[in-house]
């Protein structure tokens, strides 16, 4: 996975609707997320496959996966 | 040119007029005495392209008819006692959201099932307290079957205008008699189509505070999106949390009919300049009423008659101005005593007779007569 | 659902949302972990699949958390009574047979207080889509036990337990006469997004029963420890999918729900016969 040259994805977190369910933490496939405090923060981006589970399970319109 | 004159019943003239006013919508439940007025609709408005449904029930019949109101049709509902007392919350939703409809209320015996068969005017204070909260009410009781047509008309004319549901309340002795009607040609009487909203469709705010009664869209016909609620809402008819405009919301479905009572009051008075004894009365008791007051004046007693056509809002300056002549007002009704609680309020000091019958007969001529006889 | 198998539904644009929703009204009122959220945005994409705009859409609700999705969206929107959105929604219908109608409700909206218009409204076969957000509580008013608690479960009116039996949505529905009736759940995503669509396209009364996680009134009285772990155990592990049902043993069928289209038939819709009346009642 470590490919110097692969696009990153960009992950948006609204911390203004995050809600702090951890419903993205939990079901991430690569572990992307993280807990940080109330809100989610991104942990290993380069894991990110950009399969957007994050965000059509998110309840609170608060994540979103860019390419 | 003869109009045409058509004998008919009382519920008969009231889908008459409900036509003739422009109900294209009608949901509605089974009960009696009401009924014949869904059943004259479910043949009439399929004719005219109009929308009509048999509800599951009461409470579904008032939610389909505020639907359909907002759907921009004319909507109307009929019901009695028990069917009224189901539809109280459908009411004050659309007294809250401020959403146009009819009701009609044949009334019959109660309380509860009571006696479906048999006259009452026992109703009246259900239609002004019947729902929770402060809400606005305007109920117009005809007394005749042709009064039936002209009054549901101006039923659908009120409700339009100001954007609120309207009563009709006649007792089922009206409701099912004959009597000859003439029918009205298009535009003999006045007819109020709903405002529409002319601002741009991002500008439409459907409770708009700088209107009176700000003009209501249709949904999915005016090319206005809106949102509607039950709950204390703002210009824009999202909840609000706001106090200042909770106020303002509550006050302002009372003030509609505070600010317009000459256009919404309508009462008959039959030689009130002089009268000593004041009949207030409505619905059939007011024709019984009317023979009495009759034959009292023949007997040289100063009797005027008080027949009030809007009794929702009450005519409470008109009561006012006749308590300053009249030493006692007669109020017959078919119940144990609702309305002349209300000319007792407004007539302080007046003495204020019931008649009081609630045995599922009419309260006739001579009984009043008798009344009359022993305040001359 | 696995990341391969999202990816192969080319998932990698985001959704934008904000197209159906109304400015301003975000975040929403529903607790952490809630899944109405999730099931207010698979709706969004399935109308944005369908095509459908925001003029021709009329959004209808009763009380409840479900029914506060309205307020959220930018579609001719109505929030009524406890139980009553569907007959409001059918005068609507009536008024205006153009509209497509939604109805999002929940379990104690739908089948309990608004039970006698769900089986008349699905007996109608009228068009328009119930969405029953189903989390077994009555959310709003704190936690007490609906028509679709399980039995034995806790809330705060059956702290011993709950002791009546739960309704089945589904089997009402269709024994109601709903022309379409399918169940889904919070969990599987891409599957409730296309359950949506299919029921709006779907002409006649379309009722779609949503599993649905509350974990605030629900979860914590009956030990779930968070929104996943329920979404995992009532909605994964709690349902299988109808298109698994004849691949699978007996047993692994025992105490799960179906999942998927359950009923769909065709049935001659209710304004389109109200039509047919006009047609009749004008010869």
């Amino acid at each position: 996975m470590a490919d110097a040259a692969k696009k990153l994805p960009r992950i948006e977190i609204n911390e203004k609707f995050c809600k702090g369910c951890s419903i993205c933490v939990d079901f991430c496939p690569t572990d992307v997320l993280e807990m940080k405090g109330p809100v989610v923060v991104v942990k290993d981006l380069d894991a990110c496959t950009r399969c957007q589970l994050c965000d059509l399970r998110c309840p609170d319109f608060a994540i979103q996966v860019f390419d | 040119m003869a109009k045409v004159k058509r004998f008919m019943q009382g519920n008969e003239a009231c889908a008459e007029g409900a036509l003739y006013a422009g109900c294209n919508f009608f949901a509605g439940y089974p009960i009696t005495p009401s009924t014949e007025i869904a059943e004259i609709l479910g043949y009439q408005l399929p004719k005219i392209g109009g929308k009509w449904i048999q509800m599951e029930d009461e409470i579904a019949s008032i939610a389909a008819t505020i639907g359909g109101s907002l759907g921009g049709c004319k909507a109307l509902t009929a019901t009695s006692g028990p069917g009224l007392s189901l539809k109280q919350e459908g009411l004050g939703y659309a007294a809250m959201a401020e959403i146009p409809c009819v009701i009609i209320n044949v009334m019959r015996g109660g309380p509860s099932t009571g006696y479906p068969t048999g006259p009452s005017q026992s109703d009246m204070m259900t239609a002004k307290w019947g729902t929770h909260g402060d809400h606005p009410v305007i109920a117009l009781t005809p007394s005749t079957v042709p009064e039936i047509l002209t009054e549901t008309v101006r039923a659908f004319n009120l409700a339009e205008k100001y954007r609120m549901p309207v009563f009709v309340f006649y007792d089922e002795i009206v409701g099912h008699m004959r009597e000859p009607v003439e029918i009205p040609e298009p535009g003999d009487l006045e007819i109020v189509d709903r405002a529409k909203p002319t601002c741009k469709p991002e500008d439409y705010k459907p409770y708009d505070s700088n209107f009176e009664i700000a003009p209501l869209a249709a949904y999915g016909k005016d090319g206005y999106r809106f949102h509607v609620t039950g709950l204390n809402h703002g210009d824009d008819g999202f909840p609000t949390n706001d106090s200042k405009r909770i106020d303002q919301g509550c006050r302002s479905i009372m003030a509609k009919i505070e600010n317009n009572l000459d256009d919404i009051l309508k009462n008959e008075t039959v030689d009130m300049d002089d009268a000593e004894i004041v009949l207030f009365a409505y619905g059939s008791t007011a024709r019984s009423a009317s023979f009495a007051q009759r034959k009292a004046r023949e007997k040289g007693i100063k009797a005027g008659l008080f027949r009030p056509l809007t009794m929702w809002p009450f005519p409470e300056k008109a009561i006012r101005e006749a308590a300053k002549k009249a030493k006692v007002f007669i109020v017959p009704e078919m119940n144990l005593g609702q309305m002349s609680l209300e000319v007792e309020r407004c007539a302080p000091g007046i003495e204020v007779k019931g008649i009081n019958r609630v045995d599922g007969e009419p309260i006739n001529p001579a009984q009043i007569l008798e009344c009359i006889e022993k305040y001359k | 659902m696995t990341a391969e198998a999202a990816k192969k539904q080319k998932l990698s644009v985001p959704f934008d949302y904000s197209k159906y929703l109304r400015g301003g009204k975000l975040p929403h009122i529903w607790c952490p972990g809630c899944g109405h959220g999730i099931i207010l945005k698979a709706l969004l994409r399935a109308i944005d699949k369908i095509g459908l705009t925001n003029d021709e859409i009329c959004m209808v609700s009763g009380i409840g958390c479900s029914s506060r999705t309205p307020g959220y969206v930018d579609f001719n929107t109505m929030h009524t009574l406890h139980g009553r959105a569907l007959s409001y929604a059918t005068g609507i219908k009536m008024a205006n047979p153009d509209l497509n109608l939604i109805v999002t409700t929940g379990d104690g909206d739908a089948l309990a207080i608004g039970g006698n218009h769900f089986i008349h409204t699905c007996r109608r076969n009228i068009d328009m889509t119930i969405l029953v957000y189903s989390n077994s509580i009555y959310g709003m008013t704190g936690g007490q036990f609906s028509p679709t608690t399980p039995e034995g479960s806790k809330t705060s009116t059956s702290p011993y337990g709950a002791m009546e039996p739960n309704f089945d949505c589904c089997e009402l529905a269709k024994a109601s006469g709903a022309t379409f009736v399918a169940r889904a759940t919070s969990y599987h995503v891409a599957e409730l997004e296309r359950t949506i669509k299919a029921a709006i396209e779907h002409k006649g009364t379309s009722v779609v029963e949503i599993l649905d996680q509350c974990p605030i009134y629900f979860g914590r009285q009956n030990k779930y420890k968070s929104a996943s772990h329920m979404m995992e155990m009532i909605e994964k592990d709690g349902t299988v999918s109808v298109k698994q049902v004849d691949k699978l043993p007996p047993e692994k069928l025992e105490g799960k729900l179906l999942r998927g289209i359950l009923h769909q038939v065709e049935g001659e819709e209710y304004c389109d016969k109200y039509a047919k009346i006009i047609e009749k009642a004008q010869d």
